[in-house]
């Protein structure tokens, strides 16, 4: 089991023909991922690596039956890239691309929420990835292992990283999602819980935050709320961050009162996750949430 | 980008939004002359960062000499470590009344947010901490727009506990439709992340005026933008500001994030960058600055980062840590390597890498003479060892 992508879904890549979406393609193709089209307007038609390309996203669904776009499109057009995929029920939009302006993302993601069931992930993320079955994005290949750990990040690196020693320590995942660093994008660390409660592979969950906005406190008052069962492990970075600076992710900027790694470690605290201070404090304490963790290699 | 507080009403004047009458003056000599022409006015010192009245930025003057002799005072001063390079020069309006107006990014609702509140004047920041009531909040759909009845239910709102009022309600509200319909498509058009009137003030007459503005446009949208971009480049050269070493790592295209510390940081991915940070402070240290250098870095890039943090005279040592995912080690190895040669770097030089290429960017670091770690925290404690022997 998994939440979002498995080994059914049907992946497009939206900008295929480009130097990173060819590149991820390929990366994802030889991952396992069923990429099953490519849509880059005025290239309607032809091929690339066996893999048909399509003018627009409704020609390549209508072909194809694909249910998870991949954007790599330049920022200035991916807000654009979304609406397509979203308005053609797209079911996963999945936005890899970093720098969008926000009045952009507000826009093509009120078009996503405007009804049916579609989801957008990101945009600036690194995509998600079930182990042993699909990757979507950039995540690195050879990092993830299968087993019962959902983890949930913003930023991709230090997503990597985790994966990594987890799987290391031989403690495997269901799926590992990356949210994104932007201040305002898709699926949310809450949205992306309330899909763990409802997988019955993934027993405990390791979230990764930072600073800025109230993602991670929003995700603590939903579980003191909902009484979500799984085990969480938090790991929460920026701790020495100045506020009003902006580190790296346009969303880690701490303002005024809000966005501090102390206020969301305290909310998470609260809500009974436990808190990690280093990523070997993340695979300790979630290897003693799991009744019979394999022994670390 | 943020805008001067002229540019941000030249803007607000173009969207059809009053604005006292006002020139801009480089020299003292130009500011007399605007007295001279204008009569009493307001010598304003332009600076992209606030409180300049309480910092002494402002003044206001009735006499030509007196708008000389002040403009001088202002153009020799550094607000918060930014010169000031020119003053605005504007005429003072019979006030009944001041409100706040402002479009800003409300993270949490994914949206924009209109904010209307008659607490004019103040630091909206500090109202919403103190009295969050007295700002009444829209959400405006990002297609439609603030629609005619929401603007005049969002000046009730703001105007019910408002004491007194130069105007009925009703009319404040009817006169607030049209301006906030205005403010709202320049933020939108302007893709500001901050467009805000404030005080918006009520005249005597009756008449808003933007007596003060604030606007910041999203970075992101410089491609849309490079006309402003170009006009505040006239005012401001590059660099001028701000910290220096921020401005510099601008310049180069660099992420990067000065601090107080002594331990130089890279990294590849901005959390990856804010956590090793951490772990330098938890291991004692203070870091130096925060720097990314992104996805797929090259060599150069590397080498580049190197040398900027190296700019900063504090640094004692460097902590460069890499997870290769897209960015290879190899190549960060050659990278470093360049830049140790290149630029004889002597303080102690910590390297973890992990990921993609690790093998031959350890050897090449490894036959380098530097000794590459594997995990973050050792790597972070044998920096902040070796930068504290080194004090």
């Amino acid at each position: 089991m998994s939440v979002l992508l498995n080994a059914a879904s049907r992946v497009l890549v939206q900008g295929m023909t480009g130097r990173e979406g060819g590149f991820h393609t390929a990366q994802m193709r030889a991952y396992g991922t069923n990429v099953v089209a490519g849509v880059s307007p005025g290239k309607g038609g032809t091929e690339r690596d066996g893999v048909p390309v399509f003018d627009t996203v409704t020609d390549a669904v209508a072909a194809t039956d694909a249910d998870v776009s991949a954007i790599f499109v330049p920022a200035p057009f991916a807000a654009d890239a979304i609406m397509e995929s979203a308005l053609a029920d797209i079911a996963l939009t999945v936005c890899i691309t970093e720098g969008i302006p926000i009045h952009d993302t507000i826009r093509a993601r009120s078009v996503v929420m405007r009804g049916g069931n579609r989801r957008l992930l990101g945009p600036n993320c690194p995509g998600l990835v079930t182990p042993g079955q699909s990757k979507v994005g950039i995540i690195p290949n050879h990092i993830s292992l299968p087993g019962p750990v959902g983890v949930v990040a913003r930023s991709g690196t230090l997503m990597y990283e985790v994966i990594q020693a987890l799987s290391q320590a031989g403690l495997g995942q269901t799926t590992s999602v990356g949210i994104g660093g932007d201040p305002v994008s898709g699926l949310s660390f809450k949205d992306v819980l309330e899909l763990f409660a409802k997988d019955p592979a993934t027993q405990t969950v390791v979230m990764i935050g930072e600073i800025g906005g109230a993602s991670e406190e929003e995700a603590a008052a939903w579980i003191a709320k909902t009484g979500f069962d799984k085990p969480v492990v938090a790991f929460i970075s920026g701790r020495t961050a100045p506020p009003g600076k902006r580190m790296g992710h346009a969303g880690a900027i701490i303002s005024g009162n809000t966005g501090s790694a102390q206020g969301k470690i305290d909310a998470l605290t609260a809500a009974g996750a436990g808190i990690a201070d280093t990523i070997e404090d993340v695979v300790r304490l979630t290897s003693g949430h799991l009744p019979a963790a394999p022994s670390v290699r | 980008m943020k805008l001067l507080e002229y540019q941000a009403k030249q803007q607000f004047a173009l969207a059809g939004i009053a604005i006292p009458d006002g020139r801009l003056a480089r020299t003292p000599a130009e500011a007399s002359a605007i007295a001279r022409e204008l009569g009493r006015v307001a010598v304003k010192a332009q600076v992209q960062v606030g409180g300049r009245g309480k910092a002494g930025g402002i003044a206001v003057v009735d006499t030509p000499e007196a708008a000389e002799r002040e403009a001088r005072r202002i153009l020799a001063m550094e607000i918060k470590g930014y010169p000031v390079r020119s003053v605005w020069c504007e005429t003072g309006l019979a006030i009944a009344n001041e409100f706040y107006l402002g479009i800003t990014l409300d993270r949490e609702c994914h949206s924009t947010v209109l904010m209307f509140s008659a607490a004019g004047g103040m630091e909206i920041e500090q109202v919403a901490a103190e009295a969050p009531e007295k700002i009444a909040k829209l959400w405006p759909d990002p297609f439609m727009g603030p629609q005619t009845f929401q603007i005049r239910q969002l000046a009730f709102a703001a105007l019910r506990n408002a004491p007194e009022l130069n105007l009925p309600a009703s009319c404040i509200a009817g006169a607030l439709v049209p301006l906030a319909r205005s403010l709202y498509d320049l933020a939108g058009h302007l893709d500001a992340l901050t467009c805000e009137i404030n005080p918006l003030v009520l005249t005597t007459e009756g008449k808003f005026v933007a007596t003060d503005g604030k606007l910041e446009i999203d970075d992101n949208s410089d491609f849309r933008h490079q006309d402003l971009a170009a006009l505040l480049a006239g005012d401001l050269p590059a660099g001028s500001g701000g910290d220096p070493y921020e401005a510099e790592a601008q310049r180069r295209g660099l992420t990067y994030v000065h601090l107080d510390g002594y331990v130089g940081c890279i990294g590849n991915g901005a959390g990856l960058v804010m956590n090793t940070l951490d772990l330098v402070k938890q291991q004692g240290g203070e870091p130096a600055n925060f720097l990314d250098v992104g996805g797929g870095a090259t060599a150069d890039k590397v080498r580049d980062a190197l040398d900027m943090v190296l700019l900063d005279p504090q640094v004692r040592g460097v902590f460069v840590n890499i997870f290769g995912g897209i960015t290879r080690c190899d190549e960060v190895a050659r990278g470093i390597i360049a830049a140790r040669d290149a630029l004889n770097i002597k303080m102690p030089l910590v390297v973890r890498m992990t990921g993609t290429s690790e093998e031959e960017g350890r050897r090449l670091l490894q036959e380098a003479g530097i000794t590459p770690g594997v995990s973050a925290t050792d790597a972070a404690m044998r920096v902040v060892a070796l930068t504290k022997e080194s004090n």
